[in-house]
């Protein structure tokens, strides 16, 4: 290419938020809390240059009502937070769920529970993220774990929503999230931006819950002439609450069914290494700068080690395991946590390969050369 | 005026299974009623209203009537509806909301959105108790007062909603009866007409449950008490503390112009482009 690549130095809450501004996101509502705070505060002075909207609600329960009552008037809305304040939002993003709007939300873990230790790393959200609201509902869960997958994966996140009608959680660690790296981003003609399907029939023949044939119904705004009813009760496709057995049981499957059928497209996994490898480390986000560094020692050792690195936790991706469970020993799976995506691998496993966990709840990170230590120590 | 039938056809929703959930004797209906009656008197496009609720009988108002409607979560409605209306500020947003969903769930987001002074009408039906749940106290059962859940007498002090809302600094509150029904309509019609954040809080009966409960009689008798014990704000300004004690004030309580929270944020992002406009030239 004769084009010159522009760099720039970027943190990675930065990067969330210019991702979301290339991703067409129009309206934030937040409430501070580190370590995401910088999202809120770039996004105060970025929203409003471009005609978006920005507003600091009274608490993060406000914040998540605020951006669902966007999204219905038609914007691409977005939050960000940090434990806490995920806490609070549970409620509400059932709601989104069960009433099928698009929504984003940013989470950059901090150790927990409670309070915590404000605000050093760690990736103890990972379940709530999963099912943290209650009911049965799916959720699109993605974790980037570089500068630039906090750009593209926010992209990805807005755009997910829109497509699968959705709440999409971004899982970030406070490592990646206040990290700086060089990163190149890509020009904004180059980013892919999906918008909502909307009605196009005459309002008399709208119903805003009559799945078309992807899965997804089209999604009318307030104020576009198609006056409609939506709720967080249990719903027919007209969006009026019902209580008969039948039409409750395509509402809530319909949900699942969506989700399913963008199974392949919503899971974002990579490989590194993997073609000949005995042995794998399963990471995500900052552990996977820890196990990349780890591998480059690991296979100067002669040890067949490779990465399989999770971009989306949940639906779990796995297939990426089940490709690779037949020539695997040993796999790895190193979380600041006490082992949450390690329970989803011994489901996946089924007593095929041994798995070993590496876990660390006091505020540090897992080191390369602890993960080396470890895997020398069941390899051997 | 509109005829009821007219009223029904021009206004109700037709697909939607009836009958409501309401109680025999509820005054939600009469409050709705009257609702829909002032914005007909006002001429309003059905496609620019939007119609938010919560959680409770209150909550279920929005499904029956032929706007934009959205049913929230527990006193969340005023969150979601300040999303919607910056989003959209062509919208007419309308919340309705109970006396337990504005005041104890969703008190804390009912005194910002007064400070915020967003242009978002709320109703507040205050019916004294939990009714969808069975008869409980909330923050504005009177002291005394018995609920399922303070059988021997609420040891509570009881909310006064319209001083709390003019305190947090909502620009119109206003305060009527179930009883009242031409005033409530006036009253609804000036509080959608305000720019700003405007209350209408409106003393209504649960004769299932509260009225049962504190032996208040049926529906009828619920209805005459409102009668005797409203007194509208001129003519309360004549008497003494003694003569107003138990009795209720109606009537537009306050009636202000202060900068709108939607104009102000299009000030904002003028003032931001022209800053950007600045940084390029």
């Amino acid at each position: 290419m004769s084009k010159k690549t522009s760099y720039q130095l970027m943190q990675g809450n930065e990067a969330v938020a210019a991702g979301a501004l290339a991703a067409g996101v129009d309206f934030f509502a937040g409430y501070p809390i580190t370590p995401s705070t910088e999202i809120a505060e770039i996004l105060a002075d970025r929203l409003p240059e471009n005609g978006g909207k920005f507003i600091q609600m009274e608490d993060e329960i406000g914040s998540i009502a605020a951006i669902i009552g966007a999204a219905i008037g038609g914007r691409k809305a977005l939050t960000a937070t940090s434990g806490p304040g995920f806490s609070l939002m549970q409620e509400n993003l059932g709601f989104a769920c069960l009433a099928e709007i698009p929504i984003v939300i940013v989470n950059v873990m901090r150790a927990g529970p409670s309070t915590g230790l404000p605000t050093s790393p760690s990736q103890g959200d990972v379940m709530q993220a999963r099912w943290g609201t209650h009911g049965d509902h799916p959720i699109i869960v993605l974790t980037p774990s570089s500068v630039e997958e906090a750009f593209s994966y926010t992209v990805k996140a807005v755009n997910f929503s829109e497509k699968y009608r959705n709440p999409v959680i971004v899982l970030m660690d406070e490592v990646i999230g206040h990290m700086r790296a060089r990163v190149s981003l890509p020009p904004a003609a180059m980013i892919e931006r999906i918008n909502r399907v909307r009605p196009n029939m005459p309002p008399e023949w709208y119903q805003p819950y009559e799945r078309s044939a992807s899965g997804v119904a089209p999604m009318a705004s307030f104020g576009d002439g198609y006056r409609y009813h939506i709720t967080g009760l249990v719903h027919d496709t007209k969006g009026f609450p019902t209580a008969n057995p039948n039409e409750a049981r395509d509402n809530i499957r319909g949900l699942f069914a969506k989700i399913e059928r963008g199974f392949r497209e919503v899971c974002l996994v990579d490989y590194e290494l993997m073609e000949d490898a005995e042995h794998a480390i399963l990471a995500y986000g900052s552990m996977v700068l820890s196990a990349r560094s780890a591998l480059e020692d690991l296979r100067q050792a002669g040890l067949k080690v490779g990465l399989i690195k999770l971009g989306t936790l949940w639906p779990f991706p796995r297939f990426a395991l089940e490709h690779y469970l037949p020539q695997l020993k040993t796999i790895i799976v190193p979380e600041l946590n006490m082992g949450q995506i390690y329970r989803e691998v011994l489901r996946v496993n089924a007593g095929k390969a041994v798995i070993e966990k590496i876990n660390r709840v006091n505020g540090t990170i897992i080191t390369p050369d602890e993960i080396v230590k470890t895997v020398k120590g069941i390899v051997r | 005026m509109i005829s009821n039938s007219q009223l029904v056809n021009k206004y109700f929703r037709h697909s939607k299974k009836f009958p409501h959930i309401w109680c025999p004797g509820c005054g939600i209906g009469t409050i709705l009623g009257n609702m829909l009656r002032a914005i007909d008197a006002l001429e309003l496009d059905k496609n620019e209203i939007a119609f938010v609720s919560g959680i409770g009988c209150t909550g279920r108002a929005p499904v029956y009537v032929d706007f934009n409607t959205l049913h929230t979560t527990h006193g969340r409605a005023l969150p979601f509806a300040t999303g919607l209306k910056l989003a959209r500020p062509e919208l007419k947003v309308i919340v309705a909301t109970g006396d337990g969903d504005s005041t104890a769930i969703g008190g804390n987001h009912l005194i910002h959105a007064c400070r915020r002074n967003i242009d978002i009408t709320t109703i507040i039906f205050n019916n004294y108790i939990y009714g969808m749940t069975g008869g409980q106290y909330s923050p504005t059962t009177p002291h005394g007062d018995r609920a399922y859940t303070c059988k021997l007498g609420n040891i509570e002090r009881p909310f006064n909603i319209s001083a709390l809302v003019e305190a947090a600094g909502a620009t119109f509150v206003g305060r009527t009866t179930s009883y009242h029904t031409l005033q409530m309509q006036n009253i609804i019609k000036k509080a959608i007409q305000h720019k700003g954040f405007s209350v209408v809080e409106v003393i209504t009966h649960c004769p299932t449950t509260y009225g049962r409960l504190n032996r208040k009689g049926g529906a009828v008798e619920m209805l005459r008490w409102q009668k005797e014990v409203a007194v509208e704000k001129s003519r309360a300004e004549k008497m003494s503390p003694e003569e107003l004690e138990g009795r209720i004030i109606t009537g537009v309580l306050i009636e202000k112009e202060l900068p709108e929270f939607c104009e102000q944020y299009d000030t904002i992002i003028t003032r931001a482009q022209n800053q950007t406009r600045g940084k390029l030239s």
